[in-house]
């Protein structure tokens, strides 16, 4: 378990590398400079901000400064937000778009397996078909659409929360549902098919024979194994979820970093992108990891070896 | 099994732990704004945006400051004298000045700001609008040293200024934000971290108690202002939204007080908020138009850009896109700045447009080489794109092809001209024409048309050195009547508006007005 563990860390180390040059080469090589401005800037003002941040070099020459530093630790400096690290930007949007996609996630899971669950003890019934539809339901609408409904009906139609900002309890509602709710129909269709698949299984036709109840065959025995496709679809979607949604963040005024991988990328600041890509790529390879050693412990035939 | 089971009580416990750190709540600031983007720089001398330049307007006092109506003041100067040739400022500080910090402020703050602003490593954008000191545009671009630019501080109250030409807005200019002093002491201990809140000091009506990224900027009263009492409100939270529908949701439901920007205001809703008595239009010292690359054909020959020119049927635009009740621009400099009359400009007039295209040898668009217009990916900036290219293609019968590139790239395109039309825009930083015409000046880095005529750089050079204040804006109105009737290497399209929204029966001391300033300090609720 343990050199699983240490294994696979080990191998995120390049994999991190890797993504991290990859991005820091695709923004450098777009066109455009991150201090260009509507208002032009004198050639002799903008070499002195390349060679003072680091990008005055060839290209090579800048990967691997650029390498080096963060192999030490440091992440560099927005371009764009003078005076601010990346550091410093991404510990303080990074808390505030974890805790906002925690609540969806957890909500997701929470609501989305029990829905898939009774869809799945209820199928071919009205009930099954109904719940089904809306998991399909929660799916298909896109969140650009289902956030200024949810706006419109819960802030303005009836005012329960507000439309907008951060710093309250109530400001966290309306985006942690409508950044959970497409989640919680992936959640319940995974579920579903899961289940599904499972219950017509020999050891679930075994205890059904042996006269267990249907709540009971379907929670005790059938959901564990049934739950294995959607464990390894949570690990991506836990990191794509805690590291912010530029659309939910732009909507409800959340000062995540998701804003960040948009502004970042418009405005070229190389060290601000490659931060959040790397932070994004961290939560992802661990999550991974989670997942597949969240498999291991619901299904003892998948084995800890790669 | 134990995974299921322990579904409900994760749920309760990250629902539980996530209330809780959400309800460190701070009680509401008296005023709220929903001032745009995350403001970039809160360092006078790096800002270049109109949403940091609100900011610093609030956290530092110039030698004189904006009021509510966009008049010039005394500010930190209380009086300022001009010698005979227009060319030396004297200005006289007043005797209580401090900085937040207590220490005493003086003329030699102002003169190390200034001189900061201007030193190549500090890498200001706007350094250009001090080159009007003498000695400063050798300083900046490494001729010269520090010494060498002319601004003495004969005692700790008085700031001599000397010019290379006489110009009469000098003093509105000392408002504007790369003016703005900063504290010697902190800028040299904490380098780029010291507009944090921890370590800023600054000498305005406000000072900075907060700033959460993305999130706002929190102001509070400065206790050392030297007159207080005219500050209305002691707490301002400047949030940090970008998107329109959502800085309108947050004032539609009361949690912002005011919008201060168009841009706030979602476009599709704005022919509706006319008529409401919070919504405030007024003018604004900007302009869209298009620029013509003059340096390649077919726009090198000015029969067809002026062809281009008188083909847009700008009224549509205004009435059908933009739909703010923007002035249509028949010339680049808007209306409203004192003394100025600009030049009367061309209306549309398709059968000359049609006959210029004649004589350039395309009658009826045959044979016109195939060009493109390129613009900044934005939906306003896509549909007048589209209008323009219908109407050139009525009137002319040429096709012009529309092409958008994201911000970063657009720019690199206008810089290295590669483009044949391509959509901008110019605010004014000060209210002078100068600020707009000095544009496209031969090889100014804002040209971007590779456009080039002596007369008009000479025009521009005299009304420089022109002591008289009315025959200097004539010369300005003689050059802009070459640039937007005679050459043509842009095409003014509308003058943009600017809309306040705020409830007036709530709040007052905000107006309207060309430059756009609305200071913090004289906004107030209303005494009922």
């Amino acid at each position: 378990m343990i050199s699983f563990l240490l294994r696979r860390l080990l191998s995120s180390l390049p994999v991190a590398l890797i993504v991290l040059a990859t991005c820091f080469l695709l923004v450098r090589l777009a066109p455009g400079s991150p201090f260009t401005s509507e208002r032009a800037l004198d050639p002799a003002t903008r070499q002195m901000l390349e060679s003072k941040f680091g990008l005055g070099g060839s290209l090579p020459q800048q990967l691997m400064l650029y390498l080096h530093n963060v192999l030490q630790g440091d992440l560099g400096e927005s371009l764009k937000f003078r005076g601010r690290t990346v550091v410093e930007i991404i510990q303080q949007s990074l808390p505030r778009s974890l805790l906002l996609g925690s609540i969806s996630f957890v909500l997701a899971l929470a609501v989305g397996i029990p829905l898939g669950a009774f869809a799945a003890a209820r199928q071919g019934g009205g009930t099954g078909r109904w719940l089904n539809g809306f998991a399909l339901l929660t799916l298909s609408i896109p969140t650009f659409v289902l956030a200024p409904v949810a706006v419109l009906f819960f802030s303005f139609g009836i005012p329960l929360f507000p439309p907008a900002g951060w710093g309250t309890p109530s400001q966290l509602v309306l985006p942690a549902l409508c950044l959970a709710l497409p989640f919680v129909g992936v959640c319940a269709r995974l579920t579903r098919s899961g289940l599904l698949e499972t219950i017509g299984t020999d050891f679930v036709r075994t205890a059904r024979a042996k006269g267990v109840s249907e709540p009971s065959l379907i929670f005790l025995h059938a959901l564990r194994p049934a739950l294995l496709p959607l464990v390894a679809y949570a690990g991506p979607l836990a990191a794509s979820i805690l590291t912010g949604s530029l659309v939910i963040e732009e909507i409800f005024a959340v000062p995540g970093v998701g804003q960040f991988f948009v502004s970042g990328v418009i405005n070229r600041d190389v060290f601000l992108v490659s931060g959040v890509v790397l932070i994004y790529c961290l939560l992802l390879l661990l999550f991974n990891l989670i997942a597949d050693w969240l498999a291991a412990l619901l299904d003892p035939r998948i084995r800890m070896e790669t | 099994m134990t995974l299921c089971r322990g579904i409900p009580g994760l749920t309760g416990l990250t629902l539980a732990l996530s209330f809780l750190s959400a309800c460190q709540t701070r009680p509401r600031a008296d005023l709220v704004i929903c001032n745009g983007a995350e403001p970039q720089t809160l360092d006078p001398a790096l800002v270049s945006g109109q949403l940091e330049g609100r900011l610093c307007s609030a956290l530092y006092e110039g030698l004189t400051r904006r009021d509510s109506r966009g008049r010039p003041v005394p500010g930190s100067a209380e009086r300022w004298e001009v010698s005979q040739d227009g060319k030396t400022y004297t200005f006289h500080l007043r005797p209580n000045l401090h900085w937040s910090n207590g220490d005493p402020l003086t003329s030699a703050d102002f003169r190390f700001s200034w001189l900061r602003a201007l030193d190549p490593k500090t890498a200001s954008p706007y350094s250009e609008i001090l080159f009007g000191i003498s000695g400063a545009k050798e300083f900046q671009s490494g001729k010269s040293k520090a010494e060498s630019v002319r601004i003495e501080t004969p005692d700790p109250l008085t700031l001599v200024v000397h010019l290379d030409h006489p110009t009469p807005y000098f003093p509105s200019l000392t408002s504007f934000t790369t003016y703005l002093p900063v504290h010697r002491a902190t800028v040299e201990k904490y380098g780029d971290r010291w507009t944090q809140p921890e370590t800023w000091v600054g000498n305005g009506t406000y000072r900075l108690m907060d700033w959460k990224i993305n999130d706002r900027v929190s102001l509070e009263k400065n206790p050392r202002y030297h007159t207080p009492d005219r500050v209305r409100l002691s707490r301002i939270d400047a949030l940090a939204v970008s998107r329109a529908s959502t800085a309108f949701n947050l004032y539609s439901s009361g949690q912002a007080d005011l919008l201060l920007d168009k841009g706030l205001i979602p476009a599709l809703i704005l022919p509706h908020l006319r008529g409401r008595p919070d919504f405030h239009p007024g003018p604004l010292l900007a302009t869209y138009f298009y620029r013509f690359n003059v340096t390649r054909p077919p726009f090198q020959d000015v029969r067809i850009r002026r062809a281009f020119a008188l083909a847009i049927d700008k009224e549509s635009i205004v009435e059908k896109i933009t739909r703010g009740n923007e002035p249509v621009a028949q010339t680049l400099t808007p209306r409203g700045i004192p003394g100025y009359r600009p030049p009367e400009g061309l209306p549309s007039d398709p059968s000359t447009a049609q006959g210029l295209l004649r004589m350039a040898g395309y009658p009826e668009g045959h044979g016109f080489p195939r060009v493109s217009l390129l613009y900044n990916k934005s939906e306003l900036n896509e549909q007048i794109a589209v209008e323009i290219q219908a109407q050139w293609k009525r009137v002319l019968g040429v096709e012009v092809e529309l092409r958008n590139q994201e911000w970063a790239t657009y720019l690199r395109s206008l810089d290295d001209l590669d483009f044949d039309i391509a959509r901008s825009s110019w605010v004014g930083d000060y209210d002078d024409p100068n600020t707009f015409l000095d544009c496209f000046v031969t090889g100014r880095g804002n040209n971007r048309t590779g456009w080039s005529d002596p007369t008009y750089d000479s025009l521009l050079n005299r009304a420089l050195s022109e002591p008289n204040l009315s025959q200097r804006l004539n010369l300005l109105a003689e050059a802009e009547s070459i640039l937007v009737t005679q050459a043509f290497p842009i095409v003014p399209i509308y003058h943009f508006v600017g809309c306040l929204m705020f409830d007036p029966d709530k709040w007052d001391g905000l107006y309207p007005n060309l430059l756009d300033e609305h200071p913090f300090s004289e906004i107030g609720r209303v005494q009922k």
